[in-house]
């Protein structure tokens, strides 16, 4: 598929400078590289939340479920139970998957469905003006707090690594080809992969600085090491001026849910002996 | 024999749902048709429990205020059920544990001695009860054989002590029909997706329609079929989604709180037009209300539920044939029409236990889905005149399946262009006037009794096997709508041709049924209204029916 053919001809309106940019054409990059390594094009499915990011559904060309907010992962854990050949991954908000459907989150790296959540974690929210996320750092000003928020953030790696995520990694959108290859890694586990991807919002919270200074690659860190990843996550909390570590924290391959249920469709015929047994083992 | 009327009563942990169903399943194989109702509190053990089995030559679907026969095996069991016992009622009971007139058996000694545990005191009760009314115990062992899979010798050996532990009564004579696979409404509607193309269930615990997901879990690992239980209702219709835009045929089970979770992907359902089908156990409310008991509360929330507007499917079956059929055809409307779907009923038809005369090769055929033309590339939603867009699934080489939650042009691209709103609201209206015509073509609305009579009983839903019955020994006409969900004006009007007198038979306070009516220029007369959970009996209808008829 040309290059073109990979972005819809949907007008963007994403702000200039937005982060999405970034994890947009990483995603177009990475989806480009499965491509050519054989995976059809039309077997791959874009999952989104509400939000900013989630304009992803209608610029990707590629199939795709526009979902509501906070619900990306209990759908693509649908389509993966329907078709466990298809490559699901969903793209949510830190509204959607730290908020509205935190729930959905924990319990998608506790099933392990074999999908790829990636989090344009932006750590406001854009499209409804400028409030606080879960996110967000404390005494946050926003519209819905504007003395400053009074709850500190949580760290969505560390409740990630408590949850039974076989694949998590933290990237961001001021380093485009690391995230790729964080996205490619997650899309190639086979089981739940969680990128946050830090993400600056050009109109709301833009901490460009703070990610350039503060941010730093892993290297010399073993992946395969839970104790070790548990370390690197609390690192930063994502309130403090502490350093930020990018990259992948944890991978650990387990039984995949899907792969746990029938996937043979029953024929008419069959039907109907099914439903005589059932029935006489009744009367 | 016309009729019998057996109640079995114990503590919850019993198992006096299985000894009731047990009742039913001799009478069964005694050639009579059957009804059990269970009634239990929200409990795991302690509380009373208790089944009513009725038994008759014609086809029933409600208890009598009277019981012929009471297994008692506590005290309560007599007790609380004073106003059920007449002067030829007879009282078998555990004479270890109860005081009684009647046939005391001493259910807890036999059971010391044949070393049996606990729970088998229901076989002994079960024992005495065919040796006291005269069911052979071949009859007995039949039943037995074929309903207990585990210790089944020892609860021969029990049942076989209670049995001769009676004065023996005169030899139950033989009814004509059966015997029938005796199935829960919740049982009836599982058999009736499955025959529909049900590829996956996902549910999240909730009665009365828990029962469906026991039953399909059970059957899943042969049948194949996938089911899953998520973390909550939200995650439930939100996998169907996903199953159902991959191309799976998904159901989802719930009652009225479980609902209110899902409205907002219901109203997802009806933008993006990926079907759903929800089977809605209505229990009583408001809010958790009485958890284990009936009503007919929820007709309104279901023709509402979800922002905006959008066609939707509501079905409300009212006995086991209806529920199977009507199951089985909502499936395949919701996947040939694209709606989000309701099977509306309620705990009365879910956890009661009835025949289900229907067979394998005699249920609907499921409905073909339109067929796909044209050539180039896919679009989800491509505007046509019956409003329904050809249903592809990814993979399609070449195309891009774009389902939307927003406003969306036919690709299935966002929009908020004035002209493309407007039309695919129009094409919304006219999918809504194309599903009217599939179900008028079914026939949404059931006519019973005296087709002539100029009164008539106007009921839905699990009320329908009494109303017949009632309006039966009046000689009256009974009109139940089926569909309530693109509302059967013309047919229901139709149905009430020749009407002078319409009575309104509804379990609730409100008379939900009576309003929808009312939109359409339909007007009762006058309404009977049940809400205490607990569904009418026949003698309280006939009573009810007397102060306005």
């Amino acid at each position: 598929m040309p290059e073109q053919g990979l972005i819809t001809s949907a007008q963007n309106t994403w702000c200039p400078g937005c982060g999405n940019f970034t994890i947009q054409f990483a995603l177009r990059n990475v989806i480009q590289e499965l491509v050519k390594e054989g995976i059809p094009v039309e077997t791959i499915v874009l999952v989104t939340g509400i939000g900013c990011h989630a304009k992803m559904a209608d610029y990707l060309n590629i199939n795709s479920f526009y979902s509501i907010h906070g619900r990306t992962i209990p759908v693509a854990t649908g389509i993966k139970l329907a078709n466990p050949d298809l490559t699901v991954f969903c793209c949510a908000g830190d509204g959607d998957a730290y908020a509205e459907g935190l729930d959905h989150l924990v319990f998608g790296a506790k099933r392990n469905t074999d999908i790829t959540v990636i989090v344009h974690n932006n750590r406001v929210y854009g499209l409804t003006t400028g409030q606080y996320t879960p996110t967000s750092p404390l005494g946050f000003k926003g519209r819905s707090t504007p003395s400053g928020t009074v709850e500190e953030p949580f760290n969505p790696l560390a409740l990630m690594l408590t949850s039974g995520a076989g694949y998590i990694a933290r990237g961001t959108s001021r380093k485009m080809p690391h995230l790729q290859s964080l996205i490619s890694g997650g899309l190639k586990h086979k089981g739940f992969a969680f990128i946050d991807v830090l993400q600056i919002c050009a109109s709301y919270f833009n901490v460009s600085t703070l990610y350039d200074w503060q941010g730093y690659e892993l290297s010399g860190h073993d992946p395969s090491d839970f104790e070790a990843a548990c370390r690197k996550a609390e690192e930063w909390n994502y309130n403090s001026d502490s350093p930020i570590p990018f990259g992948l924290f944890y991978q650990k391959e387990k039984p995949v849910f899907e792969q746990m249920f029938p996937h043979r469709t029953v024929s008419p015929v069959e039907r109907k002996e099914r439903i005589r047994k059932i029935l006489d083992a009744k009367r | 024999m016309a009729e019998f009327s057996v109640l079995v009563g114990g503590k919850a942990g019993d198992g006096i749902n299985s000894a009731g169903l047990l009742v039913s399943h001799l009478f069964n194989r005694m050639g009579f048709y059957t009804y059990m109702y269970f009634d239990y509190p929200s409990l795991i053990k302690g509380g009373h429990n208790f089944t009513i089995t009725r038994a008759a030559e014609h086809p029933v679907g409600a208890f009598r205020e009277r019981c012929d026969v009471i297994l008692a095996l506590n005290q309560d069991s007599i007790e609380f059920h004073r106003d059920l016992i007449h002067d030829k009622t007879m009282v078998i009971y555990d004479s270890n544990r109860a005081k009684a007139e009647g046939q005391g058996v001493p259910v807890q000694d036999i059971l010391k001695e044949e070393q049996a545990p606990g729970v088998m005191g229901n076989s002994c009760i079960i024992g005495a009860f065919c040796g006291a009314v005269g069911i052979p115990f071949s009859i007995l062992e039949e039943v037995f054989r074929r309903q207990i899979p585990k210790g089944l010798d020892k609860n021969l050996v029990v049942a076989r002590r209670g049995f001769d532990a009676v004065t023996p009564g005169r030899i139950l004579e033989r009814g004509k029909t059966g015997p029938f696979a005796l199935l829960s409404g919740n049982e009836a509607i599982g058999i009736g997706l499955l025959n529909g193309g049900l590829d996956a269930f996902v549910a999240y615990p909730m009665t009365p329609t828990s029962n469906l997901l026991h039953f399909l879990a059970a059957v899943a690992e042969e049948y194949p079929l996938t089911v899953i239980h998520p973390e909550n209702e939200i995650a439930v219709i939100l996998m169907a989604q996903g199953l159902a835009y991959a191309g799976k045929k998904a159901a989802v089970g719930t009652s009225g709180g479980g609902f209110c979770l899902m409205t907002e992907s219901f109203s997802m359902a009806g933008m993006n037009e990926v079907p759903v089908v929800v089977v809605m156990g209505q229990r009583t409310g408001p809010s958790t209300g009485l958890p284990t008991y009936t009503g007919q509360t929820e007709l309104h929330f279901m023709l509402h539920a979800g922002q905006g507007e959008f066609p939707r499917l509501i079905v409300a079956p009212g006995d086991n044939g209806q529920a199977c059929a009507w199951s089985s055809l909502a499936l395949s409307l919701a996947w040939k029409c694209q709606v989000p779907t309701v099977i509306l009923v309620d705990k009365t038809l879910c956890e009661g236990i009835a025949p289900l005369e229907e067979t394998a090769d005699s249920m609907p055929v499921p409905m073909a889905p339109l067929p796909i033309s044209g050539e180039g590339q896919y679009n989800r939603y491509t505007i046509t005149e019956t409003g329904i867009s050809p249903l592809q699934y990814p993979p399609v080489p070449g195309s891009a399946i774009k389902a939307n939650s927003y406003a969306h042009d036919e690709a299935g691209i966002t929009t908020e262009r004035a002209d493309i709103v407007s039309q695919m609201t129009e094409k919304r209206l006219r999918k809504a006037a194309t599903l009217k015509q599939e179900t008028d073509r079914l026939t949404p609305v059931m006519v019973y009794g005296n087709r002539e009579a100029m009164t008539a009983l106007l009921c839905w839903g699990s009320t329908i096997p009494i109303c017949r019955e009632v309006a039966g020994d009046r000689d009256f006409r009974v009109v139940q709508p089926i569909v309530l969900s693109p509302f059967p004006v013309e047919a229901l009007k139709d149905a009430l041709i020749g009407v002078k007198k319409l009575i309104a038979v509804e379990e609730n306070a409100m008379g939900q049924l009576q309003m929808l009516c009312a939109r359409s220029g339909i007007m009762v007369d006058a309404a009977i209204r049940k809400y205490d959970g607990r569904p009418f009996a026949v003698e309280e209808l006939a009573r009810r029916l007397k102060e306005v008829v």
